[in-house]
């Protein structure tokens, strides 16, 4: 229950709009963060917080192409494809995702580690190919790194080469 | 190869600079948010945005100054700003590194912003892939707020000002200013009829202004050196200051680059971003985002301002410019885009939703040489069917893409379907390729 769980959360968003319902995708956003995907009882609960009908919460929900409605695996990857990291490669990221996975798109791996997604712009067209596996970006991919991207956050759960602070070109240090 | 004076992207190029409220005080930063605070009125925060001809970063270029000005004075309610962070353009990243590299910079703009109409309160929609950014943006504000910046009678002024982030949750359509404003509300994104605007019916239906991250970004600096200043780099009198433009596809260093509007293609993709990055000549560029027409190399020493690219028959857009080689299929280039419209309309209007999905599925039997010699027609009359008869302006953007490949590469439309029409056995019903 997002209620008891996230209180402080919960209160800290609804303070910050003076219409309840403004809380709506930040509610989800929390309740998504919790299971990885959002569930019929968070859509109930969060409905009953926001004095929303459940279909109203549902109209909203499929509207946002993040929000999952059913449990995914542990690591979404999203592989953007639109025309700017296709034209440096990015239908090679798949292929070589699907290879080293044996999952297609959409699917999930048996031990529920990893969910392959194929995915519109992500704002790093610069960068590409690139993929983003659940808050981090990786960028700039090759064979290579995505292989290290999985071995790693098999692993580790975590990976280095994610992306921080975004900026590129780097400056030239003097 | 020129260099050129950068206003937005100066701090974070210095060695060590991290972002941090100290390290954009030492720079200079918030100076402007004092001045404003403590020797200005609002009117005359207006009058120096709209002296410097600051036009508005997120697409569409309106004057930033005239915007601010078209929120009523005597208003009862609230007032909101509401900053786009939303950057889902496909071609641009460049609000993206500005968030990240340099926060304070654009929160400066937005509490100067909010001061200048009048408004209490504003809202950050980032785009929900963005949580480095919001984390980014989050730690700012609490630096901001512990500092005296922002919260209740900031800097001794009685004035009180918040600034809250809001993520979004996928959706390209919420960049749409309206859109933006439905989806702030709790609503599915879709755009809003205009009239009105949203500088009298906006956010909860109170007065508001939506300006682009980039935009934001300036105010301080017009602030600090005034409105001529401004006025005075770029391509004046429309296109002032510079731009971050964002190089992508087939170049030697893509990236974003901060210029004065008004350097040429050429210089961009060449002196800046290092030429083609093999030795295939440039074939096609897109000057301003996915929604901008394409360019071809003839196009090459056109001006990056606002005027001189719409003169070529595009877009400065976004500022996203990306290259293509030589070997790059346009059809294939304009299917690829089309995918991403048809994805992302956001359904409201028939033309919009049907043509797009139409459209789709056109191209793709034409790419994989299942077209039929009419369908040249049907996309020249679906084109021709949807801009102008949609809520937004995300229908005349849909289909610039194959309009503009249509124009200049016909031929490789032309090509591919008579390949299909020489392969295909005769009199034998042509499957449809649906998505
Ligand atoms: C389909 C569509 C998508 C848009 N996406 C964005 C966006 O991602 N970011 C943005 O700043 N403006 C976007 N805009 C432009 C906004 O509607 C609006 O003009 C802009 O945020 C105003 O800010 P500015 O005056 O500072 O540019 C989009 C417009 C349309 C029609
Ligand atoms: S033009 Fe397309 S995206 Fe815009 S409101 Fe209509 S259906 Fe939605
Ligand atoms: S095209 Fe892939 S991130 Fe923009």
């Amino acid at each position: 229950m997002l209620l008891e769980r996230f209180k402080k959360e919960v209160d800290d968003i609804l303070s910050r709009y003076p219409v309840k319902r403004s809380a709506l995708l930040p509610l989800l956003n929390l309740a998504q963060r919790e299971k990885g995907f959002v569930s019929e009882s968070a859509m109930q609960e969060i409905a009953n917080i926001l004095n929303l009908t459940p279909a109203q919460v549902f109209e909203t929900v499929t509207f946002y192409t993040m929000f999952n409605l059913k449990p995914i695996g542990k690591f979404h990857l999203q592989v953007c494809k639109s025309l700017m990291c296709a034209l440096v490669g990015s239908d090679d990221v798949v292929v070589w995702i699907q290879k080293k996975l044996g999952i297609a798109q959409g699917q999930t791996t048996a031990d529920n580690l990893f969910t392959l997604s194929v995915v519109e712009c992500l704002g790093s067209c610069g960068t590409g190919p690139m993929m983003q596996v659940n808050d981090d970006y990786y960028e700039q991919l090759s064979e290579e790194k995505v292989g290290r991207v999985l071995d790693d956050l098999k692993r580790d759960g975590t990976c280095s080469l994610k992306t921080g602070p975004f900026m590129y070109p780097q400056p030239l240090v003097k | 190869m020129a260099t050129y004076e950068k206003i937005l992207l100066k701090n974070m190029e210095q060695p060590g600079y991290t972002g941090s409220l100290s390290d954009y005080e030492g720079t200079g930063g918030y100076r402007a948010l004092r001045t404003v605070l403590k020797d200005m009125q609002p009117d005359q925060v207006i009058e120096v945005v709209k002296k410097s001809g600051l036009r508005g970063r997120g697409g569409a270029g309106f004057p930033t100054g005239v915007k601010w000005g078209f929120i009523p004075k005597g208003h009862p309610g609230p007032k909101y700003l509401c900053c786009n962070a939303d950057e889902s353009e496909p071609g641009t990243f460049k609000d993206r590194q500005l968030m990240e590299r340099d926060p304070h910079q654009m929160l400066e703009g937005m509490a100067i912003t909010c001061f200048a109409i009048g408004a209490q309160t504003a809202y950050i929609y980032i785009r929900g892939e963005f949580r480095l950014g919001a984390k980014i943006l989050e730690q700012a504000l609490r630096e901001a707020y512990a500092a005296g910046y922002l919260g209740d009678n900031i800097l001794g002024s009685g004035l009180t000002i918040n600034i809250y982030v809001h993520l979004g949750a996928g959706a390209y359509i919420c960049g749409e200013e309206t859109a933006l404003l439905e989806s702030l509300e709790g609503k599915r994104g879709m755009p809003r009829f205009k009239p009105p605007f949203p500088a009298t019916h906006g956010l909860y239906q109170n007065p508001t202004v939506v300006n682009n991250v980039e935009t934001m970004a300036n105010i301080p600096h017009i602030i600090n050196r005034g409105g001529e200043w401004f006025a005075s780099i770029g391509s004046p009198p429309k296109s002032c200051g510079t731009r971050v433009f964002c190089l992508s596809g087939h170049v030697k260093r893509p990236g974003n680059y901060e210029a004065p509007m008004g350097i040429t293609f050429r210089e961009l993709i060449y002196d800046l971003g290092g030429g083609m990055r093999s030795d295939k000549p440039l074939k096609a560029f897109i000057p301003g985002g996915a929604s901008a027409p394409f360019l071809t190399p003839d196009h090459l020493d056109v001006k990056m301002d606002f005027e001189s690219v719409a003169l070529a028959g595009s877009m400065l857009g976004s500022g996203g410019v990306t290259v293509m080689e030589e070997g790059t299929n346009m059809v294939w280039a304009a299917l690829r885009l089309m995918e991403f419209f048809y994805h992302e309309s956001c359904g409201k209007c028939t033309p919009c939703r049907e043509g797009t999905s139409w459209l789709v599925q056109t191209l793709q039997r034409i790419w994989n040489k299942r077209g039929r010699p009419e369908d040249i027609g049907v996309l020249d009359e679906l084109c021709g069917n949807i801009p102008g008869r949609t809520v937004c302006a995300f229908g005349d953007a849909a289909v610039s893409p194959i309009v503009s490949t249509l124009h200049h590469w016909r031929g490789e439309y032309e090509a591919l379907i008579r390949e299909a029409q020489e392969t295909m056995p005769r009199n034998k019903e042509i499957p449809v390729f649906t998505h």
